[in-house]
């Protein structure tokens, strides 16, 4: 038992030493940090009511009161954006877990069952990665009643495939490592042997997949709540609040530009982060990092 | 080759079946039956409608007898019809809307290629230099934009704003009363803005695999050969690298079908053109089931076909990959 801390303590030294060298991807982490407090603390951040309708004040542009104006109804975009953070951050983690879960399982189960079950899991695979994937979300939610719990299962139930080929590769290679064979030869079962042997050492491509799942998961929302078929109103969403703006665009640009920006600076802090953690995790996966490419810190 | 061909073009039949079966399963989401959608504001809830709703679906039979014949009516390319007023085929609709769809898929294609694969090489054969930077970090920029708020830049800064193309449909009001060739300008300015759009994130992507496939190229030994036995700088990289580096792009470029298919949902929305993604969201708002379930069908049909004919085109650049006799793992 104490060597194993000691040997997991080592990892993890490695692994941050590597990681906080990598300048760009500490600029991701801190971001991701910065927003998930922000996510956390919007009602405290939010000088207005993000629901508070002012008609005074309709599409008012950005001023010291509305730093980043108002909408038609007179709400301040600032708090709408603050607020549409909390939607973000949780469909992206929500939707990403459930994607994880499922994909780890099946994935699991391909790789160490091979055979048939492999075959039909595969199979599976291939099948869902055939629908153009927002085809496939609308057409599941023409016939759901929208609501952030359907955007965010219907997101990872799509989402999952990934994952599920990451994780069978991993255990193809692991099931024929001598610490799994010797495992099963003092008799451990296939549970004790799936998570106990191989699971724990499967999880670094995992939890670069997650990391990067989270900004396609965000995007996605975005997207159908833009289409209007995502989270519906009175809650903010960085994609309602673009939808909102987009009979107004000419006269208030900054119901545009704003909750874009927001995207953009989120799934990019997220990408970085995601690229750093794998550069850091194993040197052999490196591709050639943005970091590197850019000769940051290194 | 043809025997490659046969086998990969039987594997896919399966998937065809179970693309079919996906898409009744999601017909059956719905709690209580599709009837329970056509509420009584509806204006497709009338008794007719519902009569011909449960005729049409065989609702009142199991679900397994209601997927038999509704597949045996896809099986003939019949999505029976639609619940708008108009009461077209599902069929004729989507007849109506594919071309354009396809025709601004296949264009976006060709500029992604077209210009990936250079942007790719020139970066992979200058590795580390400025222009590799410049490149990078324009590539982790096309990753993190949203297409639905380029497109609303756009459309701010060059239809509004500088008033220099237009914005929504594909042809002007006043297109009739064009000359031949004013005509084909007017319909060329329309697609630019949508184009661009469909095109930066996969711009992004695409040239980033190039960029990759490349670098992995270039450290072979038959690099180094060709270069130690005289060949210049051109030749090595354009014929003997190049070469050998788009051969994984193939395949990339198949699997990099659905996103590009499915983007067309945003962009035709945005800019108000008459193709399959407009379709898909107008019949998911007017809840025109038969439409919804034809389209996916269709559209995965579609990115099932467009990816055995990459598959088929990569055995036949890369003998490796038929001779080898082992599937490759993708």
């Amino acid at each position: 038992m104490a060597a194993r801390v000691i040997k997991n303590r080592g990892e993890v030294r490695l692994f941050w030493r590597s990681f906080s060298r990598n300048q760009l991807a500490m600029c991701g982490g801190i971001v991701v940090a910065v927003l998930v407090v922000v996510a956390v603390a919007a009602p405290v951040l939010a000088p207005w009511d993000p629901n508070g309708v002012d008609t005074k004040r309709i599409l008012a542009s950005p001023s010291k009161s509305h730093w980043l104006g108002t909408d038609p109804l007179g709400r301040d975009v600032l708090s709408r954006v603050l607020y549409g953070s909390r939607i973000s951050l949780a469909v992206g983690f929500v939707s990403v877990g459930i994607a994880t879960i499922l994909g780890t399982v099946l994935g699991a189960a391909a790789g160490y069952h091979g055979g048939l079950v492999d075959n039909f899991i595969m199979r599976l695979v291939d099948l869902m990665l055939v629908f153009p994937r927002f085809f496939l979300l609308l057409a599941v939610l023409a016939f759901l009643k929208p609501s952030i719990w359907t955007i965010m299962a219907v997101i990872g139930l799509t989402g999952w495939m990934g994952v599920a080929r990451l994780v069978r590769a991993e255990f193809l290679t692991l099931r024929e490592r001598e610490f799994v064979i010797w495992s099963e030869s003092i008799g451990a079962g296939a549970l004790r042997v799936i998570f106990r042997h191989i699971l724990p050492n499967a999880m670094a491509p995992v939890l670069v997949a997650m990391t990067l799942g989270i900004p396609a998961a965000i995007l996605t929302e975005a997207g159908l709540s833009f289409l209007g078929l995502g989270v519906q109103p009175p809650y903010a969403t960085w994609g309602n609040i673009l939808n909102d703006g987009r009979d107004y665009m000419e006269i208030a640009w900054w119901m545009t530009l704003y909750p874009g920006l927001a995207i953009l600076f989120t799934v990019l802090s997220y990408n970085l982060l995601g690229e750093g953690i794998r550069d850091a995790l194993d040197p052999r996966l490196r591709r050639a990092g943005v970091g590197r490419i850019l000769r940051l810190g290194r | 080759m043809v025997l490659f061909a046969l086998r990969r073009l039987i594997i896919s039949i399966p998937l065809l079946v179970g693309i079919t079966f996906v898409s009744y399963l999601v017909i059956s989401l719905a709690p209580g039956g599709p009837l329970d959608f056509l509420t009584p504001e509806d204006p497709n809830a009338s008794p007719e409608v519902k009569e011909r709703l449960i005729k049409e679906f065989g609702l009142d039979q199991p679900l397994y007898i209601q997927y038999g014949k509704w597949l045996s009516r896809a099986v003939r390319l019949d999505f029976g019809r639609s619940f708008l007023p108009d009461g077209k085929p599902v069929l004729t609709k989507i007849g109506e809307r594919l071309p354009i769809t396809l025709l601004l898929n296949v264009i976006e294609m060709l500029i992604i290629v077209g210009l990936a694969v250079p942007i790719g090489v020139m970066s992979a054969t200058r590795q580390y230099s400025l222009y590799d930077k410049v490149t990078t970090v324009f590539v982790f920029i096309g990753f993190a934009t949203p297409d639905f708020w380029l497109a609303l830049l756009l459309m701010i800064l060059f239809g509004l704003q500088l008033g220099w193309l237009p914005i929504s449909g594909l042809r002007s009001l006043n297109f009739e009363y064009l000359s031949f060739w004013a005509q084909q300008w007017d319909f060329l300015s329309h697609l630019v803005l949508p184009i661009v759009v469909a095109t930066f994130g996969g711009l992004a992507g695409f040239s980033r695999y190039m960029r990759q496939s490349m670098l992995e190229v270039i450290r072979q030994d038959y690099i180094q050969t060709a270069r130690a036995k005289g060949l210049s700088e051109r030749v090595v990289i354009g014929k003997h690298a190049l070469r050998n580096a788009l051969l994984p792009v193939v395949t990339i470029l198949g699997l990099s079908l659905p996103g590009l298919i499915g983007g067309s949902i945003i962009v035709e929305t945005i800019f108000a053109i008459p193709g399959m993604g407009q379709l898909m969201v107008q019949s998911v708002f007017s809840r025109d089931y038969p439409v919804v379930m034809g389209n996916l069908v269709i559209v995965a049909t579609l990115t099932l076909v467009a990816n055995l004919v990459a598959d088929v085109a990569y055995g036949l650049v890369d003998p490796r990959i038929r001779l080898g006799g082992r599937r490759r793992r993708r």
